[in-house]
C-alpha cells in the first residue's frame, strides 16, 4: 500500500444509495435498472473505506481483487489507476460490478458492515469499470511475447473468458470455441439486458480480442469437433467452461403444454434472440396476461422480471419454501417486489392445466409447510394435504435449476462425471480425469455464480501455465 | 460466414444449397441437422442435412419457404454467405447392416431421406424408396433417389405421377405383398409420419421417423423441442431427431409445432408489405 493511501482519514457517512430507474417506468423497458454512481458519489463512498491493513474483504473475493487499494484510488479521483488495479486480477470488472453477490462475498467481510453498512465495493468496482469503458482513448494492452503454446477454451461464459484472458496475458495463443452465434455464454443468453447490458459484455470480449484471443462461434465441441480433435490440431491444453446448460423440468403432468417454458428457453428467446423486439427481430415469445415462474433463485427473478417487461399484467413467483430460504440475491428479490411481482411462497406446483387446444390455462399448486432441515441445511418443505388450489395463468416458466450439458463428456474418452453430470476434478486447479484437460465453473460445480466460475477459470489458467512450462 | 457454393431450385418454393462448412462436413452423418441463422436480427432454425462431402468440405441443405427465415434463406443467391451454420447436431440415424429397408419421403422430407438411402446402399442394404408430393411439380430429388435405391416408387395426391394417393397406400401394398421388410424410415410432414406409424404398427414393423420441432439452440439448452416418446419427455435436438414412430405422441408434436403460427403469419405479412413498398431483399418476386 502506498503512503498517500493511508494518510487520509475515513469519512463517516451513510452508504451511498444506488440511483435506479423508477419501478413504474422500468417495467416498460429493458434498459438497465441500476444506473451507477457518478464520479462524486463514487468518491464520497470510497472515502468511507477504513483501508484495513489486513483487508478481510479481499479474502471474500474469489479472484482476489485488491479492494482497499482500488477504493483508495477512487477516493483520490484516479479512476484509471483504480480500473487498472482491478483489471490486474479480474478480467471482467464491469460485469462483476453488476452481477456479483457482493453481500455474501467481499462486502460480507467489510469491517464497517459489523456495526453499520459495508462499503459498496461492487458499486465502486462498476464505477471504475464504467469510467474506463466510457473513454474512447482506452489504450490497447501491450501484448506479451508469444510463448509458442496453444490452449483451447471451450465455452465463452465467465469461466472460459477469464481463463482465456489470463492465459493470453501470459503469452499463450488462446482460441475460445462457442456453440452459439455470439460469445458470452450465460452473460448474454441468461442474464437480462436490464441487469447486464449486452454492450458491456461485448466490450469485455473486445478487450480479450485486444489481447490476441480468438473467439470462434458456431462450433459445438462434442459435435463439430471433439476434445481429441483439438489435441490432434496441436492444442497443448484444453479448458472446459461449458456451464450448466440443461434445464430441469419438474416431471409433473402438463409440462409439454403450449405456454410452458424452461427458464433457459424463456431467457434465451428474450435476451440472446431479443424476442422483446419482435416483430422487428424475428424470434417470437408467448407471454400471456398472467405468468407463473416456478423457483426462487436469480434465474427465477430474471424470468419473472422479463415477463413483466414483455407485457404480463401479473407476474408471480411460485416457490416451495419460504422467502428466507430463497437462493436469489436480496437485491434481486427487492427489485422484483418494487416492480410488483407477486410472491407465492410455500407453494408447490403439482400439475399444469390446459385447454382443448393444448394451451396452458392454470397451474395447480399445493400449499407447503416447513419441516426439519434437509441436507442443504434449509428446512424441508412438506405438502399440506388437501390444500390444493389453482392459479389461473397463461404462461408457466420453470426455473428450478440446470445441469451440465453432456455433449463434451459423452464424446471425450476418459473424462468422468459424477452422478449429477458434473465434471470430476482431481485438484483445486480443476484438472479433470483426463491429462491436460481442465474444467471450471458450472460444468464442475453445477449452477453457481459468475464470480465463482471466474475464480475457477483463473486457477485453471495458473495451473495450465505451470504444467505447460514444466513447472508443475 | 458460410459460402453458398451451389444453389438449385427444386420447386418454386424449395431450394437446395451446397454450403461450404468444412468442420460440419467432416463430422456429418445421415439423420443429423444444422441450425442456421440468416440475418443479425434473425431466428435460429433447424434444417436436416440432405448430403455432405467431407472431401469437398460442403454440406447440402434443402429449405422449403414457409416462414420469414426460410424465405430469407431461400432468396440468397449462389456465392452469397449464410451468417451462421452450426452442426452437425442430433444423433445420426441408427442404420441396420443387412436386409431390406423401406424409406418413405414426403414433400421436402425427401431431402433428408437421401443421405440415409445413400449410406444404406453403400452398406449393401436393399433400399426400396417411396417418395411423394401433392403433385408432380412438387416432387423433389427423384433422379437422385433413383440412383441410391434398388426400387423407387412414386405417389402423388392428384395422380399426376405414379400412384394416385398417399405414400402410405404404396407402403401398405408393399407390406401386403408379403415382402420381408426389416425397417421403415419415414421423413416428411408430421401428419404423413403419423400416417406411416399407423400403417406399420399393426404389423409390428420397426419404424423410425425424424421429427422437426421448433428449436432455439439445438444443443439441449432450451427444451423448446421437447416431445413425448413412449411416455417420456425427450429433447429432439439431443435425444433425436429420429425416434421410434410407434412411441411418438404425434398429436402433441403437431400441437407444439403450431405454437407460433400467428407470429409466423405476422412476420410473413410484414415482409410482403415491405416488398410492396420497394427496396425489398426477400427475392420472393412479390
Amino acid at each position: 500500500m502506498s503512503q498517500d493511501t493511508t494518510k487520509k482519514k475515513p469519512v463517516k457517512r451513510p452508504r451511498a444509495e444506488m440511483p435506479a430507474q423508477d419501478p413504474k417506468e422500468r417495467i416498460r423497458n429493458f434498459n438497465e435498472v441500476a444506473l451507477g454512481y457518478d464520479e462524486e458519489t463514487a468518491v464520497a463512498e470510497a472515502e468511507r473505506c477504513l483501508q484495513c491493513k489486513n483487508a478481510a474483504c479481499v479474502e471474500g473475493c474469489p479472484v482476489d481483487v485488491r479492494i482497499p487499494e482500488f477504493v483508495a484510488k477512487i477516493r483520490d479521483r484516479d479512476f484509471q489507476a483504480a480500473y487498472d488495479l482491478i483489471k490486474d486480477t479480474n478480467s471482467l470488472p464491469a460485469i462483476c460490478g453488476r452481477v456479483c453477490p457482493q453481500e455474501t462475498q467481499c462486502e460480507a467481510k467489510c469491517v464497517l458492515g459489523k456495526k453499520g453498512e459495508p462499503v459498496a465495493i461492487g458499486r465502486l468496482e462498476r464505477a471504475a469499470a464504467d469510467w474506463a469503458m466510457a473513454r474512447s482513448d482506452r489504450v490497447k494492452p501491450e501484448l506479451p511475447e508469444p510463448n509458442g503454446k496453444k490452449v483451447a477454451v471451450v465455452g465463452s461464459g465467465p469461466a472460459g473468458l477469464t481463463c482465456a484472458g489470463d492465459l493470453a496475458k501470459m503469452g499463450y495463443k488462446v482460441t475460445v470455441f462457442e456453440a452459439l452465434h455470439a460469445p458470452g455464454g450465460v452473460l448474454i443468453y441468461g442474464i437480462p439486458e436490464f441487469r447486464l447490458p449486452k454492450r458491456i459484455v461485448a466490450e469485455e470480449i473486445k478487450a480479450l480480442s485486444d489481447l490476441g484471443v480468438d473467439v470462434v462461434c458456431d462450433v459445438v465441441v462434442g459435435k463439430t469437433i471433439t476434445v481429441d480433435d483439438l489435441f490432434a490440431e496441436g492444442y497443448d491444453a484444453v479448458f472446459l467452461g461449458t456451464g450448466a446448460g440443461l434445464p430441469m423440468f419438474m416431471g409433473i403432468p402438463g409440462e409439454t403444454l403450449n405456454g410452458v417454458y424452461s427458464a433457459n428457453e424463456f431467457l434465451t428467446r428474450t435476451n440472446l434472440m431479443k424476442a422483446y423486439l419482435f416483430p422487428e427481430w424475428d424470434t417470437p415469445i408467448k407471454v400471456g396476461r398472467r405468468v407463473a415462474v416456478v423457483g426462487g433463485g436469480n434465474v427465477a427473478m430474471d424470468s419473472v422480471r422479463c415477463a413483466l417487461r414483455l407485457g404480463a399484467e401479473e407476474a408471480i413467483i411460485v416457490y416451495r419454501r419460504s422467502e428466507a430460504e430463497m437462493p436469489a440475491r436480496a437485491e434481486e428479490v427487492h427489485h422484483a417486489k418494487e416492480e410488483g411481482v407477486i410472491f407465492r411462497t410455500l407453494t408447490n406446483p403439482v400439475r399444469v392445466l390446459g385447454n382443448e387446444e393444448g394451451w396452458v390455462t392454470g397451474l395447480e399448486c399445493v400449499r407447503m409447510e416447513l419441516g426439519e432441515p434437509d441436507e442443504s441445511g434449509r428446512r424441508r418443505p412438506i405438502p399440506i394435504e388437501g390444500s390444493e388450489f389453482v392459479l389461473e395463468v397463461d404462461t408457466v416458466v420453470i426455473a428450478i435449476g440446470t445441469t451440465p450439458n453432456p455433449l463434451v463428456s459423452q464424446t471425450t474418452p476418459g473424462l468422468e462425471v459424477n452422478r449429477k453430470g458434473c465434471l470430476i476434478t482431481r485438484d483445486e486447479s480443476g484438472l479433470t480425469t483426463r491429462d491436460l484437460v481442465w474444467a471450471g465453473g458450472d460444468a464442475v460445480t453445477g449452477a453457481a455464480t459468475v464470480i465463482e466460475a471466474m475464480g475457477a477459470g483463473k486457477r485453471a489458467a495458473a495451473a495450465i501455465d505451470k504444467v505447460l512450462q514444466g513447472k508443475g | 460466414m458460410f459460402k453458398i457454393v451451389k444453389k438449385r431450385e427444386l420447386t418454386p418454393v424449395t431450394k437446395l444449397f451446397v454450403v461450404e462448412a468444412p468442420m460440419v462436413a467432416k463430422k456429418a452423418l445421415p439423420g443429423q441437422f444444422v441450425i442456421v441463422r440468416v440475418t443479425e436480427s434473425g431466428e435460429r432454425i433447424p434444417l436436416t442435412i440432405a448430403d455432405y462431402d467431407a472431401g469437398a468440405g460442403t454440406v447440402t441443405i434443402v429449405v422449403q419457404e414457409v416462414g420469414k427465415t426460410s424465405r430469407l434463406l431461400g432468396a440468397l443467391p449462389e456465392g452469397d454467405r449464410i451468417l451462421d451454420f452450426v452442426g452437425p447436431l442430433g444423433k445420426p440415424a441408427p442404420l441396420i447392416d443387412r436386409g431390406l429397408v423401406v424409406l418413405v419421403g414426403g414433400g421436402f422430407g425427401v431431402a433428408p431421406i437421401y443421405p440415409i438411402a445413400k449410406a444404406l446402399k453403400a452398406k449393401g442394404v436393399k433400399v426400396v424408396s417411396i417418395i411423394g408430393a401433392r403433385t408432380k411439380d412438387l416432387l423433389i430429388l427423384e433422379e437422385e433417389m433413383r440412383g441410391v435405391s434398388d426400387e423407387l416408387l412414386v405417389a402423388t395426391d392428384d395422380g399426376s405421377k405414379g400412384h394416385k394417393g398417399f405414400v402410405t397406400d404404396v407402403l401398405k401394398q408393399l407390406i401386403d405383398e408379403g415382402r420381408k421388410i426389416d425397417q421403415v424410415i419415414a421423413i416428411g410432414p408430421m401428419v404423413m409420419m403419423r400416417a406411416v406409424a399407423r400403417t406399420t404398427e399393426p404389423y409390428k414393423l420397426k419404424t423410425l421417423v425424424s421429427v422437426d420441432p421448433i428449436m432455439v439452440d439445438g444443443t439441449g439448452m432450451c427444451g423448446a423441442c421437447r416431445l413425448t416418446v413412449g411416455g417420456e419427455v425427450k429433447f429432439a435436438c439431443v435425444d433425436g431427431p429420429i425416434f421410434d414412430a410407434h412411441k411418438v405422441d404425434f398429436d402433441e408434436a403437431v400441437r407444439r409445432g403450431r405454437m407460433y403460427l400467428p407470429e409466423q403469419e405476422l412476420a410473413v405479412k410484414r415482409m410482403e408489405s415491405s416488398c410492396a413498398g420497394g427496396g425489398c431483399t426477400c427475392g420472393g418476386g412479390h
